[in-house]
């Protein structure tokens, strides 16, 4: 086990050199001489060759992505250009109010979409199956956008149950308790269609498994056969789910944010993209994609735990 | 596409083994409610093609009636939530402008004087405005039954064209690295690896960040971002197929690899093909409406359902329903229908999968 995790960390190396190498092409390479946008009004030679020396754009571009590799490794993402804060520092003050939107509502999603799919996929080919499976159907046939300007308009503005939008900045608790409540509902709304069909065919498709007829035949109840049997071998795709859902958890819920006016990692990455602030985009991709590596290799792990016969090569 | 390899394979019609393509005609006809979706695909198709040769809602810029006219068939219960609104915004009813400085205190009263007196000359020919449209009219008087088709000729042209190169794009390097193996398929796939350790989203926007704004580019971003899941499937496709006996038939015959790769074991994995290039198209068409709507999608000049839904929260606080009603019907009308069809086409070109 340990060999296998040591092999897989050392095969990380070639992909995130990779995604470096991504990032520096889109920005350094593709996206132009940013000297101007930081100069603004009042150019002069002296300003941008001060600039480009300031930055390492003076350099060829060899030499550019191995001064990139290395403040990388030292976590130096340098200052935002807009705001001229440390790029670290914003992303540790956006992590929290992310965390605390996307976390609950993954836990929400899992509370509320496994068991409706249980439930569906048990009396499947039944009404109740087939009227889920059409609702579902229209339901992620409407875009997320209109879920969340409809429901904010409706909740919030006209009946007035929630906030618009906010966030207290002192407590991340009365945010919570306050901010979160109607960016989590509109969220379910979005995930639960897809999540229910999703895991309703891994249901289905345990449920027609040799071992559930055992179960049966040997007198188990329905109960146990579903909970016990069944769940824990339809639990491989949820780990699967969960963890690829992990990194977009750090990410955020950007149009939640930007719509309810949360201060998380999502919504500044949409303001860096607005403001042409390239080191926080480069920051946070490659804090993600970090991110990501980490909890595929989590899941495979998990994989493992769960299911004594999945083979690590 | 679908009905092109049909005629091209009419004469071998008429012999008793079928070809993989009409055979899934046969099973798609069947399948009444992936033959209906197929007809509305089709009818989007035609009223893209419309709009695309300029036959059909080429006008949408243009004010034919008043601001956020009501549609005509709910105009009792709008009236009183547009009457203020267009009060106020007709010009004609101001008072005149405002004096607050002498024509001699003033240092450009000379120049307004003089403009005042140009005035004339520049008068817009008053027209006849509508005050109720069929669907109502938006913020500057454009009918929203023009904007949501010319918002739905982009869109589509965005995923047909995004979904198409994407398709390209993941089949290239799927063939390559399937076909190919060894260090070819390593780098491939460590491009691949690349790519899918960042989110979509993410490598959406960066591009998006550096790119700017335009209808060619958000083609190209969208398809630089989305190719890895064809590639994966013909990447398992090509490795699979590469050492059946036809491919060594045809390597006996001498062809050559690229002959092997693109005309001997291509066709045999089009229908695949032609799933996932629906599959993409439904996903594309709502990452370009979320792009358009943040403001890095279409150009300020074009109209697509994104950008039309980013007038929309404005104008519910206002009570103006209607652009928000027609975006969401076309919208959920086509992304339903492709659905439909793709689970059809699923259904007609892969019997081993049921």
């Amino acid at each position: 086990m340990l060999s296998y995790i040591l092999r897989r960390v050392w095969q990380m190396i070639p992909t995130l050199l990779g995604v470096m190498l991504l990032v520096f092409i889109v920005f350094n390479w593709a996206g132009g001489d940013p000297s101007y946008i930081l100069a603004g009004k009042g150019v002069s030679k002296e300003l941008i060759a001060n600039i480009h020396a300031q930055l390492g754009l003076d350099k060829s571009l060899p030499e550019q992505f191995l001064l990139f590799v290395t403040q990388v490794l030292h976590l130096d993402f340098g200052v935002s250009w807009s705001t001229q804060q440390s790029v670290i520092g914003i992303m540790a003050a956006r992590i929290g109010p992310s965390l605390a939107l996307t976390g609950t509502l993954l836990v929400a999603e899992l509370l509320t979409a496994i068991p409706i799919a249980i439930l569906v996929a048990y009396h499947r080919g039944k009404l109740i199956d087939r009227t889920v499976t059409i609702l579902c159907t229209v339901a992620m046939s409407v875009s997320s956008l209109v879920y969340i300007i409809v429901g904010q308009y409706a909740l919030a503005y006209k009946l007035g149950w929630f906030p618009v939008m906010g966030w207290d900045d002192k407590s991340l608790f009365n945010s919570w308790l306050h901010y979160i409540p109607l960016p989590l509902i509109l969220g379910l709304a979005v995930s639960l269609a897809p999540e229910v069909r999703f895991y309703r065919s891994f249901v289905v498709e345990e449920l027609n498994q040799d071992y559930v007829r055992t179960a049966r035949a040997k007198g188990l109840s329905e109960r146990v056969m579903l909970f016990k049997h069944v769940l824990r071998n339809a639990l491989i795709p949820v780990v699967t789910a969960v963890t690829t859902s992990l990194p977009f958890l750090v990410l955020g819920s950007m149009l939640l944010e930007r719509f309810f006016g949360i201060p998380g990692m999502g919504n500044e990455l949409l303001l860096a993209v607005d403001k042409s602030d390239f080191p926080v985009i480069k920051a946070i991709t490659i804090a993600i994609a970090c991110a990501t590596m980490f909890f595929n290799l989590l899941a495979d792990v998990l994989y493992k735990w769960i299911d004594p016969r999945v083979e690590l090569k | 596409m679908q009905d092109m390899t049909m005629t091209n394979n009419s004469p071998a019609e008429l012999t008793p083994p079928r070809s993989l393509w009409s055979l899934g005609w046969q099973r798609l006809k069947r399948d009444r409610v992936g033959f209906v979706s197929l007809w509305i695909v089709v009818a989007f198709l035609v009223v893209i093609a419309l709009c695309w040769t300029r036959l059909l809602a080429s006008n949408w810029g243009e004010e034919v009636a008043v601001p956020y006219a009501p549609p005509t068939w709910a105009k009792g219960e709008a009236t009183a939530a547009t009457n203020g609104a267009t009060d106020a915004n007709v010009l004609g009813g101001a008072n005149g402008p405002i004096i607050t400085l002498t024509p001699e205190e003033d240092p450009i009263g000379k120049d307004i004087e003089a403009a005042r007196a140009d005035a004339g000359k520049y008068q817009l020919k008053a027209t006849v405005k509508a005050d109720a449209l069929f669907m109502g009219a938006d913020v500057r008087g454009r009918s929203v039954v023009n904007k949501v088709l010319a918002g739905t000729s982009t869109s589509m042209l965005v995923g047909i064209f995004g979904a198409l190169l994407s398709v390209l794009i993941g089949t290239c390097l799927g063939a390559f690295a399937g076909y190919f193996g060894r260090a070819v398929d390593d780098f491939l796939m460590w491009f691949y690896s690349v790519f899918t350790s960042v989110p979509d989203m993410l490598l959406l926007l960066a591009f998006a960040a550096v790119c700017g704004r335009g209808f060619l580019t958000l083609i190209m971003v969208l398809s630089f971002t989305s190719w890895t899941a064809t590639f994966r499937l013909v990447r398992a496709e090509f490795m699979k197929h590469r050492s059946r006996e036809y491919v060594q038939a045809a390597d006996a015959i001498g062809a050559s690899h690229l002959r092997r790769m693109f005309v001997h074991i291509l066709p045999n994995i089009s229908h695949l093909l032609l799933v996932q290039f629906s599959l993409l198209l439904v996903s594309l068409i709502k990452y370009e409406v979320i792009l358009s709507f943040l403001g890095f999608g279409v150009s300020v000049r074009q109209v697509s359902w994104g950008s039309i839904l980013g007038e929309v929260p404005a104008e519910l606080m206002q009570g103006y329903w209607w652009q928000l009603l027609a975006v969401v019907i076309m919208m959920s009308l086509l992304v339903t229908a492709v659905s439909l069809l793709t689970d059809a086409l699923r259904d007609a070109l892969d019997p081993k999968v049921k």
